[in-house]
């Protein structure tokens, strides 16, 4: 009897099980401790890199020189597509003086490797792309995860956001085409539907912001 | 187990005459990915060295449990748990150097230095025999890293850890920075260190 229980795989495994467990109970600790310090990391990334995504390099720059910074606020905008709600957080970027200098959306996606997760940025009336940044990916090394490079992300400037991008092979020629990256088109289309998918459900909802009663404050002023 | 090295044997070993790049050709893939600077190869060497001495230190302690069909299971559960800590903490404090690095550090779940080294010393040896053995492995590891981040920074961007070390007037070979650069550097100096050692073993006989 006591023989047939040792031989049981189980019992054969109790090391893994146990080891298994102390493991993944470390690891639970570990995640807990360092989580909220990960995730002010990516907050903090998020907010600097909001005035370039807006204004363009040399604008973002200028300012920070003169010592003007966009007043940036966060807000969740929720969508609801075939029955299925989803959440954006849109940065929106004011000048010191009120107007709107434009919007900065946060979006992910499928990839080919794991979820990509993305900043967007947007003009004043979301009619132009003045930004895109890689916050995560993680594509093949040394081919998708060019997508992070800038001249890469730079097809994506100032393209107008009234009709979706195409990702052609090869160089792009002329506006709403984007170039992919050669050897790596579903990272390239990956990125590029996210950005699509991204303007399609929320370009609306940025124009005509749902008016609350700090909104009609700020109109009022 | 008579024949087995000492711990200080294991630890000088580990650093050239068994070097884990040179000698042994293992952890190959960081090798080649992370060494286009001083910065992210000596990241990388770090966290090596956290996980191997980790994982061999587990592994020596558990060693007496563990059951023949079943250690490869039992060197990766311990490999992957030290591993996502070092990841987990590089993206909580160096969180520039972890977005760099990328994939590389989840990957030395699959470097084969550290699970060769638990197979071969960890899960015979003594814990202090495993210990000096991750040291001098890991110290060799760094080694050959940096000595191949040394010679692509310097010709690839004409800096050394990011500090202007050639003239402005040095026209940066790129290709030492990408991929192609990396195969040719190690290709380079190991061709290097295997010249040296038939150079000295030919001077051993002639004396």
């Amino acid at each position: 009897m006591e023989s047939s229980i040792k031989n049981t795989n189980l019992f054969q495994a109790w090391l893994v099980l146990l080891l298994a467990t102390v493991f993944g109970t470390t690891l639970a600790g570990v995640q807990t401790k360092l989580g909220p310090v990960i995730e002010a990391n990516k907050i903090n990334e998020t907010m600097e890199k909001i005035p370039t995504l807006t204004l363009g390099e040399a604008q973002a720059e200028k300012m920070t020189e003169q010592g003007n910074a966009l007043v940036i606020e966060p807000r969740l905008i929720e969508i609801s597509k075939n029955g299925i709600k989803k959440f954006y957080t849109v940065y929106d970027a004011y000048y010191k003086d009120g107007t709107r200098a434009g919007f900065v959306a946060k979006a992910s996606g499928q990839g080919y490797a794991d979820k990509i997760e993305l900043l967007l940025g947007l003009d004043a009336d979301a009619s132009t792309i003045t930004g895109l940044f890689i916050l995560d990916q993680k594509e093949t090394p040394g081919l998708g995860n060019k997508v992070i490079e800038k001249h890469w992300r730079d097809q994506f400037l100032n393209q107008s956001s009234d009709k979706g991008l195409v990702v052609v092979k090869g160089k792009s020629e002329g506006s709403h085409e984007i170039g992919a990256v050669s050897g790596a088109t579903i990272s390239s289309k990956s990125v590029t539907g996210i950005v699509n998918r991204t303007i399609a459900d929320i370009k609306h909802q940025l124009i005509l912001p749902p008016v609350s009663e700090n909104d009609k404050i700020k109109e009022n002023k | 187990m008579a024949d087995q090295p000492t711990a200080f044997e294991r630890f000088v070993q580990g650093i050239l005459p068994e070097n884990p790049v040179y000698r042994q050709l293992l952890g190959l893939c960081p090798t080649l990915a992370v060494s286009n600077g001083m910065k992210p190869a000596l990241t990388m060497a770090c966290s090596v060295a956290f996980v191997l001495l980790c994982a061999n230190v587990v592994t020596s302690l558990i060693r007496n449990l563990l059951k023949p069909h079943l250690r490869i299971v039992v060197f990766t559960l311990t490999i992957a748990t030290f591993v996502t800590i070092a990841d987990r903490f590089l993206a909580a404090y160096l969180f520039q150097m972890s977005k760099t690095l990328g994939p590389y550090i989840p990957l030395i779940i699959v470097n084969c230095l550290i699970i060769c080294r638990c197979e071969v010393c960890a899960s015979k040896q003594s814990v202090f025999t495993a210990a000096s053995d991750a040291l001098g492995q890991a110290l060799g590891f760094g080694l050959a890293l940096s000595s191949i981040a040394t010679v692509r920074e310097i010709f690839g961007t004409g800096m050394f850890f990011g500090i202007r070390l050639l003239p402005s007037a040095w026209p940066d070979w790129v290709i030492m920075v990408l991929p192609p650069g990396a195969f040719i550097t190690l290709g380079l100096l190991l061709g290097l260190v295997n010249w040296i050692g038939i150079v000295k073993s030919r001077r051993s006989v002639n004396d």
